[in-house]
Protein backbone atom coordinates (compact mmCIF):
# COMPACT_ATOMS: atom_id res chain seq x y z
CA UNK A 1 0.00 0.00 0.00
CA UNK A 2 1.13 3.12 -1.13
CA UNK A 3 0.61 6.87 0.57
CA UNK A 4 1.64 10.70 -0.69
CA UNK A 5 5.05 11.50 -0.03
CA UNK A 6 3.77 14.08 2.77
CA UNK A 7 2.00 11.32 4.47
CA UNK A 8 4.91 9.04 4.55
CA UNK A 9 7.13 12.10 5.48
CA UNK A 10 4.87 12.58 8.70
CA UNK A 11 4.32 8.84 9.59
CA UNK A 12 8.41 8.99 9.62
CA UNK A 13 8.16 11.37 11.24
CA UNK A 14 5.70 10.60 13.90
CA UNK A 15 8.23 7.16 14.64
CA UNK A 16 10.61 9.03 16.66
CA UNK A 17 8.50 10.94 18.36
CA UNK A 18 8.79 7.63 21.01
CA UNK A 19 11.25 6.23 23.15
CA UNK A 20 13.33 3.52 21.35
CA UNK A 21 11.64 -0.08 20.84
CA UNK A 22 8.27 1.86 22.24
CA UNK A 23 7.30 2.77 18.23
CA UNK A 24 3.45 1.40 18.94
CA UNK A 25 2.61 4.75 20.49
CA UNK A 26 2.61 6.25 16.91
CA UNK A 27 -0.56 3.77 16.23
CA UNK A 28 -3.28 6.19 16.88
CA UNK A 29 -1.87 9.12 15.56
CA UNK A 30 -0.74 7.19 12.23
CA UNK A 31 -4.26 6.16 12.09
CA UNK A 32 -5.69 9.33 12.08
CA UNK A 33 -3.77 11.23 9.53
CA UNK A 34 -3.46 8.34 7.22
CA UNK A 35 -7.79 8.17 7.64
CA UNK A 36 -7.92 11.55 5.59
CA UNK A 37 -6.07 10.58 3.06
CA UNK A 38 -6.88 7.01 2.83
CA UNK A 39 -10.98 7.82 3.49
CA UNK A 40 -10.98 5.03 6.37
CA UNK A 41 -9.57 2.54 7.87
CA UNK A 42 -9.70 -0.35 5.25
CA UNK A 43 -8.38 -3.56 5.76
CA UNK A 44 -5.41 -3.25 3.98
CA UNK A 45 -4.52 0.41 5.73
CA UNK A 46 -4.68 -1.46 9.14
CA UNK A 47 -2.17 -4.42 7.75
CA UNK A 48 -0.06 -1.58 6.67
CA UNK A 49 0.22 0.10 9.75
CA UNK A 50 0.32 -3.13 11.63
CA UNK A 51 3.57 -4.34 9.55
CA UNK A 52 5.29 -0.90 10.25
CA UNK A 53 5.19 -0.93 13.49
CA UNK A 54 5.46 -4.58 14.05
CA UNK A 55 2.12 -5.53 15.42
CA UNK A 56 -0.72 -8.30 14.32
CA UNK A 57 -3.11 -6.93 12.05
CA UNK A 58 -5.41 -7.55 15.18
CA UNK A 59 -3.86 -5.33 17.56
CA UNK A 60 -4.71 -2.40 15.16
CA UNK A 61 -8.11 -3.85 14.77
CA UNK A 62 -8.76 -3.97 18.61
CA UNK A 63 -7.47 -0.36 19.14
CA UNK A 64 -9.46 0.81 16.06
CA UNK A 65 -12.63 -0.01 17.29
CA UNK A 66 -12.40 1.75 20.53
CA UNK A 67 -11.87 5.05 19.49
CA UNK A 68 -14.95 6.60 18.14
CA UNK A 69 -13.52 9.12 15.18
CA UNK A 70 -11.81 5.94 13.46
CA UNK A 71 -14.50 4.67 10.76
CA UNK A 72 -14.06 1.47 9.33
CA UNK A 73 -16.58 2.65 6.47
CA UNK A 74 -15.87 6.08 4.38
CA UNK A 75 -18.03 8.94 6.15
CA UNK A 76 -18.85 11.40 3.56
CA UNK A 77 -16.83 14.00 2.13
CA UNK A 78 -18.16 16.21 4.09
CA UNK A 79 -18.82 14.85 7.86
CA UNK A 80 -21.19 16.96 9.87
CA UNK A 81 -21.48 16.50 13.49
CA UNK A 82 -23.87 17.81 15.48
CA UNK A 83 -23.58 17.90 19.61
CA UNK A 84 -26.16 17.00 21.71
CA UNK A 85 -24.77 16.87 25.08
CA UNK A 86 -26.39 18.89 27.85
CA UNK A 87 -24.68 22.19 27.06
CA UNK A 88 -25.63 22.35 24.10
CA UNK A 89 -29.10 20.50 24.40
CA UNK A 90 -29.63 23.44 26.76
CA UNK A 91 -29.66 25.91 23.99
CA UNK A 92 -31.44 23.88 21.09
CA UNK A 93 -28.98 21.19 20.01
CA UNK A 94 -31.35 18.15 19.75
CA UNK A 95 -33.62 20.01 17.47
CA UNK A 96 -30.60 21.15 15.20
CA UNK A 97 -30.04 17.31 15.22
CA UNK A 98 -33.13 16.55 14.10
CA UNK A 99 -33.02 19.41 11.51
CA UNK A 100 -29.98 18.15 10.04
CA UNK A 101 -31.58 14.45 9.99
CA UNK A 102 -34.76 15.24 8.10
CA UNK A 103 -32.93 18.08 5.81
CA UNK A 104 -29.80 15.42 4.80
CA UNK A 105 -32.59 12.68 4.93
CA UNK A 106 -29.69 11.11 7.17
CA UNK A 107 -29.73 9.09 10.17
CA UNK A 108 -26.64 8.54 12.91
CA UNK A 109 -23.54 7.63 10.89
CA UNK A 110 -25.27 7.48 7.74
CA UNK A 111 -23.83 8.47 4.64
CA UNK A 112 -25.64 10.13 1.78
CA UNK A 113 -25.94 7.85 -1.54
CA UNK A 114 -23.39 9.77 -3.53
CA UNK A 115 -21.05 9.57 -0.66
CA UNK A 116 -20.76 13.49 -0.11
CA UNK A 117 -22.38 13.98 3.07
CA UNK A 118 -22.38 11.96 6.34
CA UNK A 119 -23.98 12.71 9.68
CA UNK A 120 -23.37 11.83 13.42
CA UNK A 121 -24.84 13.05 16.86
CA UNK A 122 -21.45 13.47 18.56
CA UNK A 123 -20.93 13.86 22.50
CA UNK A 124 -19.68 16.97 23.84
CA UNK A 125 -16.43 18.82 21.55
CA UNK A 126 -15.31 21.06 23.60
CA UNK A 127 -17.74 24.25 22.69
CA UNK A 128 -20.31 24.14 25.68
CA UNK A 129 -19.79 28.08 26.36
CA UNK A 130 -20.55 29.20 22.68
CA UNK A 131 -23.31 26.34 22.26
CA UNK A 132 -24.91 24.68 19.92
CA UNK A 133 -22.03 23.96 18.36
CA UNK A 134 -21.58 21.80 14.71
CA UNK A 135 -18.51 20.52 13.22
CA UNK A 136 -18.21 19.76 9.48
CA UNK A 137 -14.81 17.55 9.85
CA UNK A 138 -12.83 19.41 11.91
CA UNK A 139 -14.53 22.85 11.64
CA UNK A 140 -16.17 24.31 14.13
CA UNK A 141 -19.29 26.50 13.84
CA UNK A 142 -20.57 27.81 17.20
CA UNK A 143 -23.86 29.26 18.35
CA UNK A 144 -25.41 27.79 15.33
CA UNK A 145 -29.03 28.61 14.33
CA UNK A 146 -31.47 27.33 12.77
CA UNK A 147 -30.89 29.43 9.63
CA UNK A 148 -27.76 28.96 9.77
CA UNK A 149 -27.71 25.10 9.95
CA UNK A 150 -29.27 25.55 6.88
CA UNK A 151 -26.72 27.72 5.43
CA UNK A 152 -23.78 25.36 6.26
CA UNK A 153 -25.85 22.54 4.88
CA UNK A 154 -26.80 24.16 1.67
CA UNK A 155 -22.89 24.90 1.36
CA UNK A 156 -21.43 21.21 1.25
CA UNK A 157 -21.20 20.70 -2.30
CA UNK A 158 -18.85 18.68 -4.47
CA UNK B 1 -7.52 33.98 16.59
CA UNK B 2 -10.70 36.28 17.64
CA UNK B 3 -11.73 35.53 20.93
CA UNK B 4 -15.64 34.02 21.00
CA UNK B 5 -16.93 35.91 23.85
CA UNK B 6 -16.20 39.09 24.95
CA UNK B 7 -14.45 39.20 28.14
CA UNK B 8 -15.21 41.17 31.63
CA UNK B 9 -14.18 43.58 33.42
CA UNK B 10 -14.71 41.35 36.44
CA UNK B 11 -11.99 38.73 35.56
CA UNK B 12 -8.72 38.64 37.27
CA UNK B 13 -6.28 37.96 34.31
CA UNK B 14 -3.37 35.79 34.82
CA UNK B 15 -2.86 32.94 32.72
CA UNK B 16 -5.76 34.50 29.71
CA UNK B 17 -3.87 37.91 29.53
CA UNK B 18 -2.48 37.64 26.20
CA UNK B 19 -5.49 36.25 24.82
CA UNK B 20 -6.78 39.36 23.30
CA UNK B 21 -3.36 40.30 21.97
CA UNK B 22 -2.67 40.22 18.32
CA UNK B 23 -1.04 36.65 17.01
CA UNK B 24 -1.07 35.73 21.11
CA UNK B 25 0.28 32.23 19.66
CA UNK B 26 3.21 33.50 17.87
CA UNK B 27 6.62 33.48 20.53
CA UNK B 28 7.17 37.29 19.38
CA UNK B 29 4.04 37.90 21.01
CA UNK B 30 4.67 35.84 23.84
CA UNK B 31 8.25 37.06 24.49
CA UNK B 32 7.13 40.60 24.19
CA UNK B 33 4.65 40.00 27.20
CA UNK B 34 6.71 37.96 29.97
CA UNK B 35 7.18 34.88 27.70
CA UNK B 36 10.14 32.66 28.67
CA UNK B 37 10.81 35.02 31.77
CA UNK B 38 9.84 32.38 34.09
CA UNK B 39 11.59 30.08 32.27
CA UNK B 40 14.86 32.02 32.83
CA UNK B 41 14.53 32.19 36.46
CA UNK B 42 13.36 28.96 36.85
CA UNK B 43 17.12 27.82 35.34
CA UNK B 44 19.04 29.25 37.86
CA UNK B 45 16.84 27.80 40.73
CA UNK B 46 17.51 24.02 42.29
CA UNK B 47 14.42 21.67 41.30
CA UNK B 48 13.78 21.59 45.02
CA UNK B 49 13.13 25.74 44.88
CA UNK B 50 10.56 25.07 42.23
CA UNK B 51 8.45 22.74 43.91
CA UNK B 52 8.31 24.52 46.89
CA UNK B 53 7.59 27.55 44.78
CA UNK B 54 4.59 25.49 43.24
CA UNK B 55 3.65 23.64 46.85
CA UNK B 56 3.31 27.41 47.88
CA UNK B 57 0.83 29.12 45.50
CA UNK B 58 -1.64 26.45 46.65
CA UNK B 59 -2.45 24.97 42.73
CA UNK B 60 -4.85 22.35 42.44
CA UNK B 61 -4.75 20.31 39.67
CA UNK B 62 -7.44 21.84 36.70
CA UNK B 63 -8.34 18.83 35.29
CA UNK B 64 -11.23 17.78 37.36
CA UNK B 65 -10.05 16.11 40.68
CA UNK B 66 -8.10 19.04 42.21
CA UNK B 67 -5.03 17.34 43.91
CA UNK B 68 -2.16 19.62 44.74
CA UNK B 69 0.04 20.10 42.30
CA UNK B 70 3.25 20.83 44.67
CA UNK B 71 2.95 17.72 46.21
CA UNK B 72 1.91 15.70 42.74
CA UNK B 73 5.51 16.95 41.06
CA UNK B 74 7.31 16.37 44.40
CA UNK B 75 5.92 12.56 44.11
CA UNK B 76 8.04 11.48 40.96
CA UNK B 77 11.20 10.29 42.37
CA UNK B 78 14.10 12.08 41.84
CA UNK B 79 16.55 9.50 41.61
CA UNK B 80 15.61 7.06 38.45
CA UNK B 81 17.10 4.95 36.11
CA UNK B 82 14.52 4.77 33.25
CA UNK B 83 14.07 8.18 31.23
CA UNK B 84 11.15 10.74 33.24
CA UNK B 85 8.39 12.16 31.05
CA UNK B 86 5.96 15.11 31.08
CA UNK B 87 2.76 14.39 29.72
CA UNK B 88 -0.05 17.75 29.08
CA UNK B 89 -3.69 15.96 29.67
CA UNK B 90 -5.61 18.12 26.31
CA UNK B 91 -7.93 15.42 26.43
CA UNK B 92 -10.04 18.17 27.04
CA UNK B 93 -14.07 16.07 27.18
CA UNK B 94 -15.69 16.58 30.12
CA UNK B 95 -19.14 18.16 28.94
CA UNK B 96 -19.13 21.33 29.97
CA UNK B 97 -15.56 22.12 29.67
CA UNK B 98 -14.16 24.25 26.98
CA UNK B 99 -11.07 25.92 28.15
CA UNK B 100 -8.21 23.97 27.97
CA UNK B 101 -9.21 24.60 24.08
CA UNK B 102 -8.70 28.35 24.71
CA UNK B 103 -5.09 27.73 26.07
CA UNK B 104 -3.71 26.03 23.33
CA UNK B 105 -5.22 28.61 21.25
CA UNK B 106 -4.30 32.09 22.11
CA UNK B 107 -1.28 31.17 24.02
CA UNK B 108 0.75 28.02 23.47
CA UNK B 109 3.99 29.28 24.48
CA UNK B 110 2.28 29.65 27.69
CA UNK B 111 1.39 26.03 28.15
CA UNK B 112 5.49 24.88 26.39
CA UNK B 113 6.82 27.18 29.29
CA UNK B 114 4.59 25.39 31.58
CA UNK B 115 6.01 22.12 30.58
CA UNK B 116 9.71 23.37 30.12
CA UNK B 117 9.07 24.46 34.68
CA UNK B 118 7.91 20.52 35.19
CA UNK B 119 11.02 19.26 33.19
CA UNK B 120 13.26 21.08 35.53
CA UNK B 121 11.36 20.48 38.69
CA UNK B 122 11.35 16.59 38.03
CA UNK B 123 14.33 15.76 35.47
CA UNK B 124 12.41 14.59 32.40
CA UNK B 125 13.91 14.69 29.15
CA UNK B 126 10.72 14.31 27.01
CA UNK B 127 7.08 15.13 26.80
CA UNK B 128 4.15 14.84 24.79
CA UNK B 129 0.98 16.81 24.73
CA UNK B 130 -1.66 14.53 24.24
CA UNK B 131 -4.69 16.40 22.40
CA UNK B 132 -8.42 15.05 21.96
CA UNK B 133 -9.02 14.33 18.20
CA UNK B 134 -11.85 16.52 17.53
CA UNK B 135 -9.27 19.69 18.17
CA UNK B 136 -7.20 18.90 14.89
CA UNK B 137 -6.58 22.27 14.16
CA UNK B 138 -4.96 22.79 17.92
CA UNK B 139 -2.56 19.96 16.44
CA UNK B 140 -1.70 22.78 14.15
CA UNK B 141 -1.19 25.45 16.08
CA UNK B 142 0.76 23.56 19.16
CA UNK B 143 3.03 22.05 16.50
CA UNK B 144 3.97 25.60 14.91
CA UNK B 145 4.29 27.03 18.59
CA UNK B 146 6.95 23.73 19.39
CA UNK B 147 8.51 24.38 16.09
CA UNK B 148 9.11 28.04 16.90
CA UNK B 149 10.39 27.31 20.24
CA UNK B 150 12.64 25.04 18.74
CA UNK B 151 14.06 27.82 16.60
CA UNK B 152 14.19 29.90 19.45
CA UNK B 153 16.73 27.94 21.71
CA UNK B 154 13.36 27.29 24.35
CA UNK B 155 13.33 23.48 23.37
CA UNK B 156 15.96 21.09 22.26
CA UNK B 157 19.66 20.66 23.68
CA UNK B 158 21.28 23.19 26.14
CA UNK B 159 18.55 25.55 26.76
CA UNK B 160 19.48 28.98 27.94
CA UNK B 161 23.07 27.83 27.20
CA UNK B 162 22.88 25.28 30.13
CA UNK B 163 22.73 21.80 30.11
CA UNK B 164 18.97 21.59 30.08
CA UNK B 165 17.64 19.68 27.28
CA UNK B 166 14.03 19.21 26.75
CA UNK B 167 11.92 17.53 23.55
CA UNK B 168 8.06 18.00 23.21
CA UNK B 169 5.72 16.19 20.65
CA UNK B 170 2.03 16.45 19.74
CA UNK B 171 -0.02 13.44 20.21
CA UNK B 172 -3.17 13.16 18.79
CA UNK B 173 -6.16 11.31 20.60
CA UNK B 174 -8.73 9.35 17.99
CA UNK B 175 -12.05 10.30 20.14
CA UNK B 176 -12.88 8.45 23.63
CA UNK B 177 -14.11 10.86 26.75
CA UNK B 178 -12.09 8.10 29.24
CA UNK B 179 -8.78 9.10 27.79
CA UNK B 180 -8.96 11.88 30.14
CA UNK B 181 -8.49 9.98 32.57
CA UNK B 182 -4.73 9.89 33.29
CA UNK B 183 -3.77 6.39 33.27
CA UNK B 184 -6.46 5.76 29.91
CA UNK B 185 -4.29 8.26 28.72
CA UNK B 186 -1.20 6.47 28.99
CA UNK B 187 -2.46 3.57 27.30
CA UNK B 188 -3.48 5.48 24.82
CA UNK B 189 -0.46 7.41 24.54
CA UNK B 190 1.31 4.07 23.95
CA UNK B 191 -0.55 2.88 21.20
CA UNK B 192 -3.52 0.55 23.10
CA UNK B 193 -7.04 0.48 23.62
CA UNK B 194 -8.01 3.90 26.10
CA UNK B 195 -8.62 1.85 29.40
CA UNK B 196 -7.89 2.38 32.74
CA UNK B 197 -4.71 0.87 34.61
CA UNK B 198 -5.01 -0.59 38.29
CA UNK B 199 -3.11 1.87 40.44
CA UNK B 200 -1.12 2.42 42.38
CA UNK B 201 1.49 2.90 41.10
CA UNK B 202 0.62 6.11 40.24
CA UNK B 203 2.03 7.56 37.14
CA UNK B 204 4.63 9.64 38.97
CA UNK B 205 6.22 6.67 39.49
CA UNK B 206 5.07 4.50 36.39
CA UNK B 207 3.62 6.28 34.12
CA UNK B 208 4.10 6.83 30.25
CA UNK B 209 6.66 3.99 28.61
CA UNK B 210 6.47 2.53 32.42
CA UNK B 211 8.55 5.47 33.70
CA UNK B 212 8.27 8.23 35.76
CA UNK B 213 5.68 10.87 34.72
CA UNK B 214 4.42 14.01 35.39
CA UNK B 215 0.94 14.38 34.06
CA UNK B 216 -1.15 17.40 34.51
CA UNK B 217 -3.73 19.14 32.49
CA UNK B 218 -3.40 22.24 30.18
CA UNK B 219 -4.53 24.58 32.66
CA UNK B 220 -2.39 23.47 35.42
CA UNK B 221 0.74 23.09 33.41
CA UNK B 222 -0.31 26.96 31.74
CA UNK B 223 -0.81 28.18 35.27
CA UNK B 224 2.93 27.57 36.47
CA UNK B 225 4.87 30.06 34.73
CA UNK B 226 2.86 32.70 36.30
CA UNK B 227 3.37 30.75 39.86
CA UNK B 228 7.50 31.29 39.10
CA UNK B 229 6.97 35.45 37.80
CA UNK B 230 5.29 36.59 40.30
CA UNK B 231 6.09 34.40 42.95
CA UNK B 232 3.83 31.45 44.99
CA UNK B 233 2.79 33.32 47.56
CA UNK B 234 1.64 35.77 45.50
CA UNK B 235 -0.18 33.26 43.05
CA UNK B 236 -1.63 31.94 46.40
CA UNK B 237 -3.11 35.18 47.61
CA UNK B 238 -5.39 35.70 44.60
CA UNK B 239 -7.55 33.09 45.98
CA UNK B 240 -8.58 31.56 49.24
CA UNK B 241 -6.60 29.36 51.60
CA UNK B 242 -5.89 25.74 50.07
CA UNK B 243 -7.23 26.88 47.29
CA UNK B 244 -4.75 29.38 45.48
CA UNK B 245 -4.92 31.95 42.38
CA UNK B 246 -7.13 31.87 39.31
CA UNK B 247 -8.87 29.86 37.45
CA UNK B 248 -10.85 29.34 33.83
CA UNK B 249 -14.14 28.89 34.47
CA UNK B 250 -16.45 27.91 31.36
CA UNK B 251 -19.84 29.00 32.06
CA UNK B 252 -22.97 27.50 29.93
CA UNK B 253 -26.65 27.01 29.32
CA UNK B 254 -29.03 28.89 29.80
CA UNK B 255 -27.32 32.88 30.70
CA UNK B 256 -27.24 35.98 28.91
CA UNK B 257 -23.23 35.94 27.83
CA UNK B 258 -22.18 32.45 27.94
CA UNK B 259 -18.21 32.31 27.81
CA UNK B 260 -14.98 31.11 29.41
CA UNK B 261 -13.92 33.77 31.97
CA UNK B 262 -10.93 33.77 34.46
CA UNK B 263 -11.93 34.78 38.10
CA UNK B 264 -10.05 33.62 41.22
CA UNK B 265 -10.87 30.90 43.40
CA UNK B 266 -13.77 31.77 45.94
CA UNK B 267 -15.25 33.93 43.25
CA UNK B 268 -18.81 33.93 44.29
CA UNK B 269 -21.24 31.46 42.01
CA UNK B 270 -24.08 33.71 42.21
CA UNK B 271 -22.01 37.00 41.11
CA UNK B 272 -20.40 35.01 38.65
CA UNK B 273 -23.94 34.37 37.24
CA UNK B 274 -25.17 36.90 37.23
CA UNK B 275 -22.30 39.85 36.92
CA UNK B 276 -20.21 38.03 34.57
CA UNK B 277 -22.44 35.90 32.81
CA UNK B 278 -25.13 38.91 32.58
CA UNK B 279 -27.79 36.45 34.69
CA UNK B 280 -30.17 33.72 33.42
CA UNK B 281 -31.52 34.20 29.88
CA UNK B 282 -35.05 35.11 29.05
CA UNK B 283 -35.80 37.08 32.04
CA UNK B 284 -36.39 33.68 34.01
CA UNK B 285 -35.60 32.59 37.33
CA UNK B 286 -32.52 30.31 37.90
CA UNK B 287 -33.58 26.66 38.82
CA UNK B 288 -30.37 25.17 39.09
CA UNK B 289 -26.56 24.95 38.16
CA UNK B 290 -23.87 22.03 37.56
CA UNK B 291 -20.86 23.52 38.77
CA UNK B 292 -17.62 21.51 37.49
CA UNK B 293 -18.94 19.07 34.27
CA UNK B 294 -21.90 16.91 34.20
CA UNK B 295 -20.14 14.53 36.20
CA UNK B 296 -20.60 16.94 39.84
CA UNK B 297 -24.06 16.53 41.42
CA UNK B 298 -26.04 20.14 40.19
CA UNK B 299 -26.60 22.48 42.87
CA UNK B 300 -30.52 23.57 43.28
CA UNK B 301 -30.71 27.56 43.14
CA UNK B 302 -30.99 27.83 46.72
CA UNK B 303 -27.44 26.30 46.53
CA UNK B 304 -25.54 28.31 44.49
CA UNK B 305 -24.62 31.31 47.34
CA UNK B 306 -21.38 29.99 47.74
CA UNK B 307 -17.82 30.73 46.64
CA UNK B 308 -16.58 28.87 43.82
CA UNK B 309 -13.42 26.94 45.73
CA UNK B 310 -12.69 23.87 45.78
CA UNK B 311 -13.72 23.86 49.27
CA UNK B 312 -16.87 25.23 49.51
CA UNK B 313 -18.23 23.48 46.54
CA UNK B 314 -17.53 20.29 48.35
CA UNK B 315 -18.82 21.52 51.68
CA UNK B 316 -22.37 21.71 49.57
CA UNK B 317 -22.11 18.56 48.11
CA UNK B 318 -20.17 19.00 44.80
CA UNK B 319 -17.14 19.56 42.92
CA UNK B 320 -15.26 22.47 41.18
CA UNK B 321 -14.52 19.66 38.96
CA UNK B 322 -12.82 21.04 35.75
CA UNK B 323 -14.94 24.28 35.90
CA UNK B 324 -17.74 23.56 33.70
CA UNK B 325 -20.07 25.84 34.84
CA UNK B 326 -23.76 24.76 33.47
CA UNK B 327 -26.38 26.78 33.77
CA UNK B 328 -30.40 25.90 33.97
CA UNK B 329 -33.57 28.07 34.12
CA UNK B 330 -36.97 27.21 35.69
CA UNK B 331 -38.07 25.50 32.18
CA UNK B 332 -35.54 22.43 32.18
CA UNK B 333 -36.63 19.30 32.42
CA UNK B 334 -34.49 17.48 34.87
CA UNK B 335 -35.84 13.78 33.76
CA UNK B 336 -34.11 14.73 30.40
CA UNK B 337 -30.92 16.24 31.42
CA UNK B 338 -30.71 12.73 33.73
CA UNK B 339 -31.10 10.95 30.63
CA UNK B 340 -28.73 12.51 28.44
CA UNK B 341 -26.23 13.03 31.03
CA UNK B 342 -26.38 8.48 31.58
CA UNK B 343 -26.83 8.39 27.56
CA UNK B 344 -23.02 9.99 27.69
CA UNK B 345 -21.44 8.10 30.33
CA UNK B 346 -23.10 4.75 29.02
CA UNK B 347 -21.82 5.89 25.64
CA UNK B 348 -18.10 6.89 26.60
CA UNK B 349 -17.68 3.73 29.37
CA UNK B 350 -14.53 1.75 27.97
CA UNK B 351 -16.29 -1.37 28.85
CA UNK B 352 -12.83 -2.63 31.20
CA UNK B 353 -15.02 -3.32 34.29
CA UNK B 354 -18.45 -4.56 35.08
CA UNK B 355 -20.01 -1.86 37.90
CA UNK B 356 -19.33 0.59 35.39
CA UNK B 357 -20.42 -1.08 31.77
CA UNK B 358 -23.44 -2.67 33.17
CA UNK B 359 -24.54 0.34 35.58
CA UNK B 360 -24.24 3.35 32.93
CA UNK B 361 -26.23 0.63 30.74
CA UNK B 362 -28.92 0.06 32.92
CA UNK B 363 -29.48 3.10 34.40
CA UNK B 364 -29.85 4.66 30.48
CA UNK B 365 -32.58 2.19 30.12
CA UNK B 366 -34.68 3.04 32.99
CA UNK B 367 -34.07 6.85 32.34
CA UNK B 368 -35.46 6.20 29.34
CA UNK B 369 -38.20 4.35 30.32
CA UNK B 370 -38.86 7.07 32.83
CA UNK B 371 -38.69 9.64 29.86
CA UNK B 372 -40.63 7.70 27.46
CA UNK B 373 -43.54 7.76 29.88
CA UNK B 374 -43.74 3.88 30.85
CA UNK B 375 -42.22 4.37 34.09
CA UNK B 376 -43.03 2.84 37.25
CA UNK B 377 -42.19 4.50 40.98
CA UNK B 378 -40.61 1.19 41.25
CA UNK B 379 -37.95 2.56 38.65
CA UNK B 380 -37.21 5.86 40.16
CA UNK B 381 -35.89 4.21 43.57
CA UNK B 382 -34.40 1.59 41.97
CA UNK B 383 -32.32 4.22 39.32
CA UNK B 384 -31.38 5.65 42.81
CA UNK B 385 -29.93 2.43 44.54
CA UNK B 386 -28.38 1.24 41.26
CA UNK B 387 -26.40 4.24 40.91
CA UNK B 388 -25.39 4.42 44.89
CA UNK B 389 -24.35 0.74 44.44
CA UNK B 390 -21.46 2.07 41.76
CA UNK B 391 -19.98 4.47 43.93
CA UNK B 392 -16.45 3.60 44.45
CA UNK B 393 -16.78 0.36 42.82
CA UNK B 394 -15.37 0.78 39.40
CA UNK B 395 -11.93 0.76 37.82
CA UNK B 396 -11.57 4.61 37.50
CA UNK B 397 -13.47 7.79 38.45
CA UNK B 398 -15.40 7.30 35.35
CA UNK B 399 -18.41 4.82 37.46
CA UNK B 400 -18.41 7.88 40.09
CA UNK B 401 -18.52 10.31 37.20
CA UNK B 402 -22.10 8.79 36.45
CA UNK B 403 -23.31 7.93 39.56
CA UNK B 404 -22.68 11.22 41.10
CA UNK B 405 -25.25 13.02 38.90
CA UNK B 406 -27.80 10.74 38.43
CA UNK B 407 -27.98 10.76 42.56
CA UNK B 408 -28.11 14.11 42.98
CA UNK B 409 -30.71 14.66 40.77
CA UNK B 410 -33.05 12.40 41.46
CA UNK B 411 -33.12 12.96 44.79
CA UNK B 412 -33.14 16.84 44.37
CA UNK B 413 -35.98 16.88 41.44
CA UNK B 414 -37.60 13.18 42.66
CA UNK B 415 -41.10 15.08 42.05
CA UNK B 416 -40.31 15.39 38.29
CA UNK B 417 -39.47 11.66 37.96
CA UNK B 418 -42.66 11.24 39.79
CA UNK B 419 -44.70 13.37 37.89
CA UNK B 420 -43.57 11.30 34.08
CA UNK B 421 -44.44 7.95 36.33
CA UNK B 422 -47.97 10.01 37.27
CA UNK B 423 -48.73 10.41 34.07
CA UNK B 424 -47.88 6.66 32.12
CA UNK B 425 -51.27 5.17 32.07
CA UNK B 426 -50.02 1.48 32.77
CA UNK B 427 -48.40 2.34 35.98
CA UNK B 428 -48.15 -0.39 38.12
CA UNK B 429 -50.68 0.13 41.14
CA UNK B 430 -49.62 0.18 44.76
CA UNK B 431 -48.73 -3.25 46.23
CA UNK B 432 -50.93 -4.47 48.83
CA UNK B 433 -49.66 -6.42 51.58
CA UNK B 434 -51.95 -9.91 51.61
CA UNK B 435 -50.33 -11.15 54.85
Amino acid sequence: MTFSPELEAKFADLITHYPEGRQRAALIPMLMFGQEEVGSITNEFMAEVARRLGLTPMQVDEVVGYYSMLHKKPMGKYHVQVCTNVACMLRGGAELYDQACHKLGLGHKEVSADGLVSLEEVECMGACSWAPAVQVNFDFHHEVTADQLDTILEGLKK
Amino acid sequence: MKLFNEPSPLETKIISFRFGLENSASIDTYLANDGYQALRKALAMTPDDIINEVKASNLRGRGGAGFPTGMKWSFVPRASEKPKYIVVNADESEPGTCKDRLLIQHDPHQLIEGCLLGALAVGAKKGWVYIRGEYNYLIHIMDKAIAEAYKHGYLGKNIGGTDFSFDLYTHTGAGAYECGEESALLESLEGKRGVPRIRPPFPAVSGAFQSPTLLNNVETFSSVPAILRMGGQAYADLGVPKSGGTRLVCMSGHVNKPGVYEVPLGFPMMKFINEVGGGVWKGRALKAVIPGGSSSPLLKSEECDIPMDYDSIAKAGSMLGSGGLMVMDETTDMVKVALRIMRFYQHESCGWCIPCREGTTWLKKMLQRVSDGHGQTRDIDLIGDLAQNMMGRTFCPLGDAAAMPTIAIVKKYRNEFEEYVARNPFAAPELVSIA
